[in-house]
């Protein structure tokens, strides 16, 4: 149990560290690391296939499409940096005393739990569930992502509108 | 059916609360966008993990884990989407200040 303790926390140090840090490749190398992390904590729970998911895709892609963008912005001027970095560490300095502050004051928290979960019948293997079960949850995906690539199309295309 | 939480809920809540409120400061505390997405990434993962918490704890996992297949879909269109609209408002603005957003249209 320490050793996960201690894994849950360095996966919030590593989001600490990607919310804090001044450039954006770094707060998105955190974030891929509190990604990795947060698949190692779903593994080591027995929850394998969200784990290789949240690896390959939150860890992976998501990263991928992250630094896409940092990469086709323009780098600030030294000013422009400094003026930022200033305001920024303004608000963001207490977010780590924040969190000092609530996970000392809830890790002394042992009330008794009453939430009691309502549950739908049956469990055993995702792949089943997900195909038995939880159709509309997949008809559901598929459209999302239908709806994201065409997003996608239209963004590009008035872009190439645009520089016409 | 019902399930009673065991008392190891409370490690698991103060986790997914310290993930929560970092993702949340993270969001309001910065002007830049891609720091906001970053912020709502770091909310994204206070709630897989919290999903994946409960079907542990109630011992149902699979439906978990159905629940956060269907999530990290939505985010990553989500992430995808919002990363073409910040180009775009790049593109448009010459800046990533989200308080740019004050002189749009509408």
């Amino acid at each position: 149990m320490i050793w996960f303790t201690l894994l849950l926390v360095v996966l919030v140090l590593a989001a600490l560290w990607a919310s804090m840090t001044t450039t954006l490749l770094r707060a998105t190398l955190g974030l891929a690391l509190a990604s990795a992390l947060l698949s190692v904590v779903m593994f080591s729970m027995g929850a394998t296939l969200a784990a290789v998911l949240e690896l390959s895709v939150c860890a992976g892609l998501i990263s991928v499409v992250l630094v896409s963008v940092a990469s086709l912005t323009r780098p600030r001027s030294i000013q422009e940096e400094i003026a930022s970095r200033r305001s920024r560490l303004r608000r963001i300095w207490p977010l780590p005393l924040v969190l000092i502050a609530a996970g000392v004051a809830l890790s002394f928290v042992h009330a008794p739990v009453d939430i009691v979960l309502h549950l739908p019948k049956g469990d055993g293997d995702v792949r089943t569930l997900l195909w038995s079960m939880r159709q509309l949850d997949l008809f559901g995906q598929i459209l999302i992502l239908l709806a994201g690539a065409l997003g996608v199309l239209v963004l590009f295309r008035k872009e190439a509108k645009d520089d016409d | 059916m019902t399930i009673e939480m065991p008392q190891s809920f409370w490690l698991y809540f103060t986790f997914f609360v310290l993930l929560l409120v970092d993702g949340l400061w993270c969001m309001l505390a910065t002007r830049n966008l891609v720091r906001i997405l970053i912020g709502l990434e770091i909310l994204m993962k206070s709630v897989t993990f919290f999903l994946i918490a409960a079907g542990y704890l109630s011992g149902r996992m699979a439906l978990a884990q159905a629940l956060v297949v269907t999530v990290i879909v939505i985010e990553v269109v989500v992430v995808v989407v919002v990363a073409g609209i910040i180009l775009g408002f790049y593109r448009k603005h010459d800046s990533l200040d989200v308080g740019n957003t004050r002189r749009m249209k509408g």
